[in-house]
């Protein structure tokens, strides 16, 4: 199985109702798996003529109180933004899995991180929020697929599942469970006819004066809920470290790779791994800020999470980025390099208490 | 994943899980800290991908770190196609690899492009019933020259050529053995595919007899 099906498998183990989707590469395996299960499982899959239609599906089947999502590539997601937009606007709860590829425009069908500023800000127009997953192993891509459908639940958010190219077409062992669900408040605002209750309306429009302002404190007491609450992050070797390398996704086993190699070479270095990238994992990159240590960022991309890195380090300490886009993989190589080049020479000190390391770049 | 936990966010380790199910010891593993990268390329339609998936397959079954990544995307019969294969003791960090421990080239073009990112003491096992020459590199490589295409004729099926090579490799590297290749073959080749069976069995003996021969 590569981690495309890997990923529907697991879609339809956390209970997924209904799959909308439309081809594009490196993701096309998840539509044509979902064609054959969904319906030996006796749930609904669509394919669309079009991501438009594929989000808006969801909008439907989610406004029913079903477990809905869609797959698809950059481009595919791009289009699909105004219907996320109206998803965060009425309150219904999606899943969105996004196989990256390179960009922009078409761009190419190698893997790629250039659509974290998208993914994480949103991305559509309005004030709103997505719950992010930046997985960095099949495994991990097939245990967070219960955890988006739970989280959009609670929180009737739409959670993006950001994997790339490699993620979606490698393979690699894992093992397949199904998880117990989190305690889920019951959807009594879907619309499953009204026969006996009130009705219930599912909108994004709010017109009357005072009414959107409203609406758009509520969404933002909810978020601030999530940023509390739903932080991921994973750390190593953090502690003594004189640099702490950042990545999320395929990067980031790269990065785990080159560390490793510099520890084994003597090298004081760490990493840390964002695994929600939205909530990001401020507090803690902010408190591994302390310390006087360099950070470097590592991301297939031309630099994206940098920023968010930056903002949490709030001038604390130095950041220094590295990136391969378009399709470049960054080799463990590479990135030992440049961990070397960042690293202190052992024989100097520091003569103030407070200096800052020197940056050989 | 944990809710809240920073450490305990990563799930167990896929190979210990894996270990667990299938009441594997460490003791079925062997022990030296082997890292083997593996490029397998040639023309779309001479089961370049079903080679690499029974590379990883065999390599699972037998307790180990594996990750399996294709080319895809615009791959159609006669194009060309690879795919890599890494096979390690430790967790693997990234699933491409640059420059390979192992290249099983099926075709020239592939040789041409895959040969000089051999490592320096690197194991070639090419197709020679489609490559006339070898390659001149200013490093030093292993050669293993496998006719496959014209071995597997001789076997009746010409399909086979991509085992005949799994076997020579396997036989050449020794880190898993072309019987154990043979067992995993059900689990990676299609259902509709499993009256080849027998014919792809004899293949992978046949690629690694002639390997023990050529010694």
């Amino acid at each position: 199985m590569c981690g495309n099906e890997a990923l529907a498998e697991a879609a339809i183990l956390a209970g997924c109702d209904a799959y909308f989707g439309y081809p594009i590469t490196p993701q096309n395996e998840i539509p044509a798996y979902m064609s054959r299960r969904m319906p030996e499982e006796g749930r609904v899959f669509v394919q669309s003529e079009s991501e438009l239609a594929a989000i808006n599906m969801v909008f439907g089947a989610s406004a029913t109180g079903k477990r809905a999502m869609t797959t698809s590539s950059s481009p595919g997601i791009s289009l699909m933004q105004e219907g996320i937009s109206y998803l965060a606007g009425a309150e219904l709860p999606a899943v969105v899995v996004n196989v990256m590829r390179g960009g922009p425009g078409l761009g190419n069908i190698a893997p790629s991180q250039g659509d974290y500023f998208q993914a994480t800000r949103g991305g559509g127009h309005g004030d709103y929020r997505t719950i992010v997953f930046g997985p960095s192993s099949v495994q991990e891509l097939v245990d967070c697929m219960a955890l988006a459908f739970d989280l959009a639940d609670e929180y009737r958010m739409t959670v993006v599942v950001l994997a790339d190219g490699i993620l979606g077409q490698m393979m690699e062992p894992i093992v397949l469970e199904k998880k117990p669900r989190r305690e889920l408040p019951p959807k009594d605002w879907a619309l499953t006819g009204a026969k006996g209750r009130e009705q219930n309306i599912v909108r994004s429009l709010w017109l009357p004066e005072g009414a959107l302002e409203k609406h758009n404190y509520k969404l933002k007491a909810k978020y601030e809920q999530v940023q509390k609450n739903e932080v991921i992050c994973e750390q190593y070797e953090v502690d003594d470290a004189e640099i702490i390398v950042v990545a999320y996704g395929v990067a980031a086993r790269i990065v785990r790779g080159a560390v490793t190699r510099a520890r084994e070479e003597g090298i004081k270095a760490g990493w840390i791994r964002p695994v929600t990238l939205w909530p990001f994992p401020t507090e803690q990159i902010s408190k591994a800020a302390d310390e006087l240590r360099i950070f470097l960022v590592v991301e297939m991309s031309c630099g994206q999470m940098v920023e968010d890195v930056k903002l949490a380090i709030a001038g604390k300490a130095p950041v220094v980025f590295y990136g391969r886009p378009g399709g470049g993989v960054p080799t463990v190589d590479e990135i030992l390099e440049r961990i070397k080049q960042l690293t202190i020479p052992r024989n100097v000190k520091c003569k103030a208490k407070n200096a800052k390391p020197k940056l050989k770049i | 994943m944990d809710r809240k936990g920073n450490d305990k966010s990563f799930p167990a380790r896929p190979i210990e899980r894996l270990k667990a199910k299938y009441r594997m010891s460490n003791a079925q593993i062997t022990t030296n800290d082997s890292y083997e990268e593996v490029i397998i390329a040639g023309f779309g339609g001479q089961g370049i991908l079903l080679a690499g998936r029974l590379l990883a397959q065999t390599a699972m079954k037998r307790g180990l770190e594996v990750t399996f990544m294709p080319s895809y995307g615009a791959e159609v019969r006669g194009g060309t196609a690879n795919c890599m294969v890494i096979i390690a003791e430790r967790k693997i960090a990234c699933p491409v690899v640059a420059d390979p421990d192992s290249l099983i080239a099926m075709n020239k073009a592939s040789l041409n492009k895959f040969a000089p990112r051999l490592k320096n003491g690197g194991l070639l096992v090419m197709n020679s019933s489609l490559i006339d020459s070898k390659p001149q590199l200013n490093k030093t490589i292993e050669i293993i020259a496998v006719p496959a295409d014209d071995l597997a004729v001789e076997l009746g099926n010409q399909k086979a050529a991509n085992m005949v090579a799994i076997g020579a490799y396997l036989q050449k590297r020794g880190h898993l053995t072309p019987d154990a290749a043979a067992e995993a073959l059900p689990d990676v080749l299609a259902k509709r595919y499993h009256q080849t069976l027998p014919v792809n069995t004899k293949a992978l003996r046949r690629g690694a007899e002639f390997v023990k021969n050529s010694e």
